[in-house]
């Protein structure tokens, strides 16, 4: 976030005509313009989280009935709306702390299982040779562009049905019940996000030196010895950027919760729980506010402990060395 | 290199220590069957005949959630405890979406609330729904009129019995504010357009209205239309309006089309509270009658339902903040057309204790036992009205009980889903924007295939 290096100590520097276009860039982004656009642009964005920030503290029938900045000219202030959202009235679905947990169930193996095959999977492609490995590549880049919803049905009949070739029966159905529906949410996350994780690690790795492996190689040191002892400690900030986007992206999910967890208490995560809230009608819609800043604790928390890898980790993909 | 790998090397062991665990975590199942059987008790003497499944288990998936969910499952505890039977009910916001899905998946629940009879017909032409029951269908026949039960047959065969129903024929007003200007509740179509000139001239927009609703924008405004297509012709023709016997662009529906314009389309008795007439299309559904609290409109055409809508601490009632009257017929000699709507319990399995559960759901004790609960109307003709404490309820149990009403379906859930549930509510957003009514009927007409 404060990343502002001072411009005299980047002009000393410049000796190749390398680093002068990059302190020319660096100059021109830190100039009084940009700033004042950097600004704008992060006001702008800012205002309707702030609404809902507001909102989050107005009156159920203030807040149906006039826009969050009426707030300012007639300031009326409740807590109801996150009492309704922490201490739910809904007996069945019981607390939201319980959702809390299954949101955090899923999200932690949901997040680890693709992760580390991810891992294992790009340094294998990008450094160990055989046979068709390209091809290999890039099938699991193209499955990128295959959208989720597509492979709704057929993953759930996966599940439920098993996998069946003419009669003969290759994977019996799972037949999970209550909590066991976990390991449906996980392999489902699992499934989606590899293509991505995949691509992004192996874009990482296949940029380190090749001298470290070979020096490596030359001192006896196995595949999985040099995964573990060179590539992981030098990919680290790659895997918090990919831990961070698939947190968030795991954590904010619906759809894939609502179709392999179901909406009971025992598997919903925190985002089913929210939709519930609104009502049969969305009548109770003003809950929604106070629910949204709730759900979004967890994600600051994470994001904001790990965003010195999250930079890190764009940058050394850009830049070598 | 050595001195940073260790802690890495460490977290990656926990990592991998963490998967591991967590595997073996989700095999791990309970398996707690409770037989608490109490069937013999005086109490549980109405549900003998559902005995018999002890700790089967019944699971249930609906649109129905949060406050109205406990509900439900209060409705069949006694059920629950006395034939040990398990109902478990599971509510979503994405209940239209997500039953195909779970349906296609091989993932059905026993037992869905389906509130579209279009959504019926898809499982049923794809052999996923199962017939019901001869007990359910005799159940179901002993205890709902016909023109409900035709909802829930598709081709001859029978699916489901209704539960739930709401009334569209209401017009929410406020009995305080029309006492204070001595304006009286309207009964005949004329009346209304009467009040509404009256009301215009006293300085405040008589009509408002909203059919803004996220993803489903337009719904509102396609009940107007039907409402008022009940009232300009027989019930017949609106049949033959909802199976596509007659264009989507026919010169009857272009003039109920037109006639509710009248009241939707005129600068005069729009937008109260809000603005103009293209206010309308950007207000949401559920806010569009506030203004009848504070004063700034006086007349709200709305379902029964729309009573959750009010803030806390308004009273729903004849003598109360707000209320509803019947939205007049034009020609009150003709019977009393209404428009409403209602789920029906559709089984995909058809295990004995899933039967059981239909058939239950189908009867009187269960109606009533709902009823007593509260915040809940069905045809089901059972119904004791003493158990139906809720004023605007009462009044729609006795509208769906009265034997002059002719009830009809709302036609936009009998319509292909991609009519209506598509083009009809877009259209009517455009209608409300300003497109003449010729040029949206045909654009919908030619999206019917």
């Amino acid at each position: 976030m404060t990343t502002t290096t001072p411009p005299v100590a980047a002009g000393t520097q410049d000796t190749s005509g390398r680093s002068t276009r990059v302190s020319r860039v660096r100059k021109r982004l830190s100039g009084r313009t940009a700033t004042l656009v950097t600004i704008v642009i992060a006001v702008v964005w800012t205002i309707p989280t702030f609404g809902l920030f507001v909102s989050s503290f107005r009156p159920e029938a203030q807040l149906k009935t006039t826009g969050w900045w009426t707030f300012f000219s007639d300031p009326q202030f409740t807590l109801q709306n996150y009492q309704d959202v922490l201490f739910g009235r809904s007996s069945n679905s019981g607390q939201l702390a319980g959702y809390f947990i299954n949101s955090l169930v899923i999200t932690l193996p949901s997040v680890l299982f693709p992760i580390a095959f991810a891992a294992l999977a790009a340094y294998a492609l990008a450094w160990i040779n055989f046979r068709g490995r390209d091809w290999i590549y890039i099938s699991i880049f193209a499955l990128q562009i295959v959208p989720l919803q597509m492979a709704l049905v057929p993953l759930l009949s996966f599940f439920s049905r098993g996998v069946s070739l003419g009669g003969v029966t290759l994977m019996p159905a799972w037949n999970l019940d209550g909590a066991q529906n976990f390991a449906q949410v996980w392999f489902a996350h699992t499934c989606f996000a590899l293509p991505f994780a995949v691509y992004l690690l192996h874009n990482f790795i296949a940029q380190l030196p090749k001298d470290l492996m070979e020096a490596a190689r030359v001192d006896g040191a196995t595949h999985p010895k040099i995964f573990r002892t060179i590539i992981l400690p030098l990919i680290t900030p790659a895997l918090a950027a990919l831990g961070i986007f698939q947190f968030l992206w795991v954590w904010n999910d619906l759809l894939v919760a609502l179709i392999f967890a179901g909406g009971s208490d025992v598997t919903a995560p925190l985002t089913v729980r929210l939709a519930e809230m609104a009502g049969t009608r969305g009548n109770e819609w003003q809950r929604l506010t106070a629910g949204a800043f709730v759900s979004i604790v967890v994600p600051l928390i994470v994001f904001l402990s790990l965003q010195r890898y999250f930079v890190r980790g764009l940058l050394s993909g850009s830049v070598k060395g | 290199m050595a001195v940073f790998a260790r802690p890495r090397q460490a977290l990656a062991i926990a990592g991998v220590l963490g998967l591991a665990l967590g595997v073996t975590a989700c095999g791990t199942g309970s398996s707690s069957n409770s037989d608490n059987n109490n069937a013999d008790s005086a109490e549980c003497a109405p549900y003998e005949k559902y005995q018999g499944h002890s700790g089967k288990k019944v699971e249930i998936y609906s649109s129905i959630r949060d406050l109205e969910a406990d509900r439900l499952a209060e409705s069949w505890k006694q059920f629950e405890d006395c034939t040990g039977i398990k109902v478990n009910h599971d509510g979503s916001a994405e209940f239209e979406a997500q039953l195909p899905v779970r349906v296609d998946g091989g993932n059905a629940p026993d037992l869905a609330f389906i509130p579209q009879p279009g959504l019926l017909a898809r499982f049923v032409e794809r052999g996923q729904a199962k017939a019901a029951s001869a007990d359910t269908k005799a159940m179901a026949e002993e205890n709902y009129s016909a023109d409900w039960l035709k909802y829930s047959t598709v081709n001859g065969t029978f699916y489901g019995a209704p539960l739930g129903s709401n009334v569209k024929s209401f017009v929410w007003y406020s009995p305080k504010m029309f006492q204070e200007k001595g304006w009286t509740v309207p009964t005949t179509w004329d009346d209304m357009i009467k009040l509404s000139d009256t009301i215009a001239d006293s300085g405040i927009k008589p009509w408002c209205a909203g059919i803004e609703s996220g993803e489903a924008t337009g719904w509102p405004a396609t009940d107007w239309i039907e409402d008022v297509m009940l009232r300009t012709q027989t019930p017949e023709v609106y049949d033959q309006w909802t199976t596509h016997q007659i264009p989507f662009n026919d010169p009857r529906v272009a003039e109920a089309v037109n006639r509710a314009g009248t009241i939707l389309k005129n600068e005069k008795y729009v937008n109260g509270g809000f603005g103009g007439v293209r206010s309308i299309a950007t207000t949401a559904f559920g806010d569009a009658g506030l203004p009848i609290t504070a004063g700034k409109c006086a007349l709200h055409r709305q379902a029964s339902f729309y009573a959750n809508q009010w803030p806390q601490g308004t009273k729903v009632a004849e003598d109360g903040d707000v209320f509803a009257f019947y939205f007049p017929a034009i020609d009150p000699a003709k019977g009393k057309p209404v428009l409403g709507g209602g789920e029906f319990v559709t089984a995909f399995t058809d295990r004995p204790e899933v039967q059981a559960v239909q058939t239950y759901l189908a009867s009187g004790e269960y109606a009533n036992s709902r009823a007593k609960i509260g915040d809940w109307v069905s045809a089901n003709k059972k119904v004791d009205l003493a158990n139906v404490a809720n004023p605007i309820d009462k009044l729609s149990v006795e509208i769906l009980q009265d034997d002059s009403s002719v009830f009809r379906f709302d036609g936009s859930d009998l319509m292909p889903a991609a009519v209506g549930a598509g083009t009809f509510w877009k259209g009517m957003v455009d209608w409300i924007n300003g497109k003449d009514t010729a040029t949206v009927l045909q654009g919908i007409e030619s999206s019917w295939k």
